[in-house]
């Protein structure tokens, strides 16, 4: 017990060093800013960069404690107080009280971080495992000078100074390995393992790293925002995930699983992803947008934007979460949720299916019954047209049913774990394989 | 499908038995009880399928949780993301780390192997 307590304690010093080791990222940013001002430059690190007519530049202004609506020229809130005398928002000010993650500092990331700065958001946290590269600078955000400074580090240097009332912790992280995931939770996280984060927007490029927020966000009940930019650079789309209401990312296989594309098409080595900083700064406006709208409670929400810029076209839709989804997780928030709720993401919910299409039915016309399609053979080899076979086993769905003791089936019920992975061991350790290659 | 593989490898991947739950190391109580069963279960029917036909080419344990994999081939690694991906994505949830292993790991040694040594890269141990 005493052991237990001790390993308990030490759980609980970790968590707390890496969320203040994300404090201090800030913190330390803050510091080189204020030394800066005391040099009497602003501008960051290299020093040869400075230009030589050494020009006045403005000082970082102080903190602000309260946002005001006065119309002056030194109040950086004045415009977006205005929001409220235009009958926009309400309150403002409550975005002060936000605290919004932000998972992958590239192309659109940066820039909906500097959206959020911008507005003043209360606290942004920012994930990013990479390091700032010449090959980026075709997007938006980040500055040569800063090319082998890791993203988060670079990205709050440049935020404190556009707007210091910021509270910003920057992660260095990979929330795709094995640590990763446990570390990213423990962030968003507060004391009593609730999210701490009023929302997550996910500026990944990757399936694993959308699949791994998606898990997240569901163990949290966490809304999130989807973001992403084609390979091609032309199109893009947001989407909102609430779990248990809209579609998780797990809901719908994405297009490369779906269609059957081969993913070795995609990405091959010397092939990059084109990237266009229009495009991205496009994308990122619409998913800050969103932000905003459902942070303050203004406008609408819509499920799904998509942005095809080739023929300006931008679908818009919602997606129902998949009943028999792939995360059991998600089908669980969903079944807990209230039937209203579901039906409000359904346009086609208010359509009265109760009354008859056709009052009478002067030609007797009658639907038959679907008897044939009913006894049809069930998936399996029997199934396929003469001459065709299945490339790759597939499982019998009736089988598991009739024959739970057919001899290769799985039997869940037998031995215990630590047999099997002692069984494994043994099979392992005495392997020939390793004879093979001497 | 882009990928085709031999006779021989087909009849094995044949052999391996097939998977049935579709739990995932965060659904920790499936997981355990019947996911990391049936990897292990696979696992250990194709080790046994293999000292049978004289072709034992790879040793695998994992730590408590199955979270972390770890052994020897018989000689390289393969990539994660390109090899074995597309096969557990288009096979879910019936193929497991046996059945990757069977066609994706095992076809790539038998072709990339004999390329190593022919180029120098590698050299047979006397």
């Amino acid at each position: 017990m005493e052991a237990e307590g001790a390993i308990a304690g030490i759980e609980n010093i970790e968590q707390r060093i890496s969320k203040m080791q994300g404090e201090m990222q800030g913190i330390n940013a803050r510091l080189e800013a204020a030394v800066k001002l005391a040099d009497g430059s602003a501008y960051p690190t290299a020093s040869a960069a400075k230009p030589a007519a050494a020009k006045k530049v403005q000082e970082p202004r102080t903190k602000e404690t309260a946002m005001s609506a006065e119309v002056v020229d030194s109040n950086p809130y004045s415009r977006l107080m205005a929001l409220q005398r235009m009958g926009i928002v309400s309150n403002y000010q409550a975005i002060r009280q936000k605290r919004v993650a932000i998972v992958g500092i590239g192309g659109v990331g940066s820039v909906a971080a500097e959206m959020l700065t911008r507005c003043g958001i209360g606290s942004l946290l920012l994930f990013d495992y990479d390091k700032v590269e010449l090959a980026n600078m075709n997007r938006l955000f980040f500055r040569p000078e800063q090319s082998g400074m890791t993203k988060t580090a670079a990205a709050t240097e440049t935020l404190i100074n556009i707007n210091p009332d910021v509270e910003l912790e920057g992660h260095t992280l990979n929330i795709t390995t094995l640590n990763g995931f446990d570390e990213f939770k423990r962030i968003l996280s507060d004391d009593t393992d609730k999210s701490r984060v009023d929302l997550v927007l996910s500026c990944v490029d990757n399936y694993e790293a959308r699949m791994t927020i998606n898990q997240v966000c569901l163990e949290l009940n966490q809304t999130w925002l989807e973001s992403g930019v084609s390979e091609d650079a032309v199109s893009g789309h947001i989407q909102l995930l609430q779990p248990g209401i809209t579609a998780c990312f797990a809901c719908v296989p994405p297009l490369v699983v779906a269609s059957g594309i081969d993913e070795r098409t995609l990405k091959r080595e010397g092939v990059c992803a084109a990237s266009l900083p229009t495009t991205m700064g496009i994308i990122a406006g619409l998913l800050v947008q969103h932000a905003l709208k459902l942070l303050l409670k203004f406008g609408e929400v819509t499920p799904y934007v998509g942005y095809s810029s080739l023929k300006d076209f931008f679908p818009t839709m919602s997606l129902k979460p998949n009943e028999s989804c792939s995360n059991g997780l998600c089908c669980k928030l969903q079944s807990s949720q209230p039937t209203s709720e579901l039906a409000t993401t359904n346009p086609a919910a208010d359509v009265d299916e109760s009354s008859p299409f056709h009052e009478d039915n002067e030609w007797g016309i009658e639907v038959a019954p679907e008897a044939e399609a009913a006894s049809s053979p069930a998936l399996g080899e029997q199934a396929l047209p003469e001459g065709l076979s299945y490339s790759l086993p597939v499982q019998q769905p009736a089988q598991s049913e009739v024959a739970p003791d057919a001899e290769e089936h799985m039997d869940n019920t037998e031995p215990s774990l630590e047999d099997l992975m002692q069984q494994l061991e043994t099979a392992s350790s005495s392997n020939k394989g390793d004879s093979k290659a001497h | 499908m882009a990928e085709s593989w031999d006779s021989g490898t087909k009849e094995a991947v044949k052999q391996i038995p097939l998977l049935t739950s579709i739990a995932g190391p965060r659904d920790k109580q499936e997981w355990q009880e019947k996911r990391l069963k049936q990897e292990l279960q696979s696992l250990i029917k194709y080790i046994q399928l293999n000292k049978q036909t004289d072709s034992d080419w790879f040793t695998i344990t994992s730590n408590k949780d199955g979270t972390h994999w770890s052994g020897k081939c018989w000689g390289g690694k393969i990539c994660l993301t390109v090899h074995f991906k597309p096969l557990w994505a288009k096979n879910s949830p019936h193929f497991g780390i046996a059945h990757a292993l069977c066609l994706g790991l095992a076809p790539w040694l038998a072709a990339e192997i004999p390329y190593m040594i022919g180029e120098g890269a590698i050299k047979v141990k006397s």
